[in-house]
């Protein structure tokens, strides 16, 4: 799959602002006044940032006002109303805890869950693809979840929370990316059945339907990523789980917190590239490729 | 409404023959003509006269070798539009309601004007039926000719999709595949068509016949083996010539 950067900035930096709602959201930590400004500022700079970059890749943006009516069966419609539901009780919650300082609870739960909510519905978009055997998979909502919780955690300054969610992240990222190795052979799906062939003999592409590309092959065909993918999952581990657990350890001030943050960001935009670059549609088995 | 219609008794659709398909791309030029003027936004072309072009097809002609266990390679030309699938996974995951499959003959179509070209539908398409035009925005697909079929404007022999009305082989096939008596029906169960990724779990409408086994070449003469070969001690002047010219020096033998 096309490795689309306004999706990965998204997927990264929204999953980090509505994991730090959450823990807002539950009263992990409950700052009042400016200091509850700044955090709120944080997180809708996080969250709201990446929903404005996934609209860069529509083709009609100013139409996005539509995608909320077909909650009943689209993943996309039901992350769209969860997200603004989220940030419209996360708004009120932040708002007691700045103009008044009193902690509204209900709307932090409710807010909090919401925005789990949110990272959740987005996580399905992918795994509900059968076309992408990687994806249609329980890790894919997994993974999500937790790396949005520890991000947010992080973030939030949860030194213990965020240690062991991190910990948890790598293992399981690595059990997805062995699993997911498989899944487009097991899937099923190859030249064969894709074209109905098989019975006669050995499909090989022979030639293409055109001279040049089109925009299947641009956006479903990505071998770049496939190359490279031993050194790029062990940057992934490093830069995400490994060095901001080991920095964590050693925090004691705020600049050591902040190169976890950091490195834990610059980790996880690897693997969201990584997420995107690694998965095979199987459309590319018309082309001869995947 | 991006929820599925219950199946429809109707079922229109196309019965491509591997068979005959000779692989002249003439669908494929028909299909963009009449799409490009006609129903919805035009087929777009990028960089059209330069070495890096590409455009949006509703219709694209693959050709693959098959090398069976024993005997000679075989060459079949593929044609692949949208299937029109029963269980259509491009329709459900729209979030606007633009995709949607008509509940009264089961043509699966995009109503642009509500399309936001996230591109989900391509994503969650197998086939690679739908393709996001890249000068209009918009999702693009085999509308299976929705504005000719039913089109009194049109004489009755024009009344059937582009491709299917070009095509020189008379290998595309248009008809309703939900009537068992319908020609299309009938040629599908005599042939042995099939549906193209069935562990998809798509349904497709459109079916495929698959190509028919080779001959396999004939004995032409039972005494053929005792027949001498051509003449290795031959005679007359191409015989002189030949010998002559190896007996030079450097000369083959």
């Amino acid at each position: 799959m096309h490795p689309a950067l306004s999706v990965i900035i998204f997927n990264t930096f929204s999953g980090l602002g509505f994991g730090l709602l959450f823990w807002l959201g539950m009263g992990v930590l409950v700052p009042t006044g400016w200091a509850a400004f700044i955090w709120f500022v944080i997180a809708y700079l996080f969250a709201v940032g990446g929903l404005i970059a996934s609209t860069f890749h529509l083709g009609h943006p100013e139409r996005a006002i539509k995608a909320f009516s077909q909650w009943k069966t689209s993943w996309l419609s039901r992350e769209g109303i969860c997200a603004v539901f989220a940030l419209i009780t996360m708004a009120i919650y932040g708002a007691g805890l700045v103009f008044a300082g009193t902690r509204l609870g209900v709307f932090g739960v409710i807010g909090g869950l919401a925005s789990l909510g949110v990272v959740f519905t987005t996580s399905m978009i992918y795994a509900q693809m059968k076309t992408v055997p990687r994806w249609r998979h329980w890790t894919t909502p997994a993974m999500y979840l937790i790396l949005s919780l520890s991000g947010g955690a992080l973030l939030a300054g949860q030194i213990k929370i965020a240690a062991v969610l991190l910990i948890i992240g790598g293992i399981l990222q690595i059990f997805a990316w062995g699993t997911g190795d498989r899944r487009f052979v097991e899937a099923g799906t190859n030249m064969e059945s894709a074209t109905g062939l098989g019975h006669i003999g050995k499909v090989r592409a022979f030639e293409p339907p055109h001279t040049g590309t089109n925009y299947l092959m641009r956006e479903f065909i990505h071998v770049v990523g496939r190359k490279h993918a031993d050194q790029l999952r062990i940057i992934t581990i490093g830069l995400a789980f490994v060095l901001p657990v080991v920095l964590l350890l050693l925090a004691s001030n705020h600049l050591i917190a902040a190169l976890a943050v950091i490195s834990h960001i610059a980790g996880v935009l690897v693997l969201r590239w990584l997420f995107f670059a690694q998965a095979e549609h199987v459309v590319g088995l018309y082309y001869g490729k995947r | 409404m991006t929820q599925l219609p219950p199946p429809s008794a109707k079922k229109l659709g196309l019965v491509i023959d591997l068979d005959t398909c000779v692989g002249c791309h003439a669908c494929v030029v028909s299909c963009k003509g009449w799409n490009t003027e006609n129903y919805g936004a035009p087929l777009s072309d990028q960089n059209a006269y330069s070495g890096a072009a590409s455009g949006t097809f509703l219709n694209r002609v693959h050709s693959y070798e098959v090398q069976p266990e024993q005997g000679a390679a075989q060459l079949i030309h593929f044609p692949k539009s949208c299937l029109h699938c029963e269980d259509a996974p491009c329709v459900t995951v729209c979030p606007t309601g633009a995709s949607y499959k008509r509940a009264e003959d089961g043509i699966v179509l995009v109503n642009e004007s509500d399309c936001i070209g996230c591109g989900l539908c391509a994503w969650a398409c197998p086939y690679g039926a739908r393709e996001l035009d890249a000068k209009e925005g918009v999702m693009k697909k085999c509308t299976l000719c929705v504005d000719r079929i039913y089109n009194e404007n049109l004489p009755e022999e024009d009344r059937q999709p582009a491709c299917v009305r070009t095509c020189p082989a008379g290998a595309r096939h248009f008809g309703d595949l939900g009537d068992a008596e319908s020609d299309v029906s009938k040629l599908v169960a005599e042939r042995g068509g099939f549906d193209l990724m069935p562990e998809q779990g798509t349904k497709p409408v459109n079916k495929y016949l698959p190509p028919r086994p080779k001959d396999v070449e004939p004995e032409i003469d039972i005494l053929a083996p005792y027949l001498e070969p051509v003449a290795q001690d031959g005679a007359g002047f191409a015989h002189w010539l030949d010998k002559a010219l190896s007996a030079l020096p450097g000369g083959a033998k």
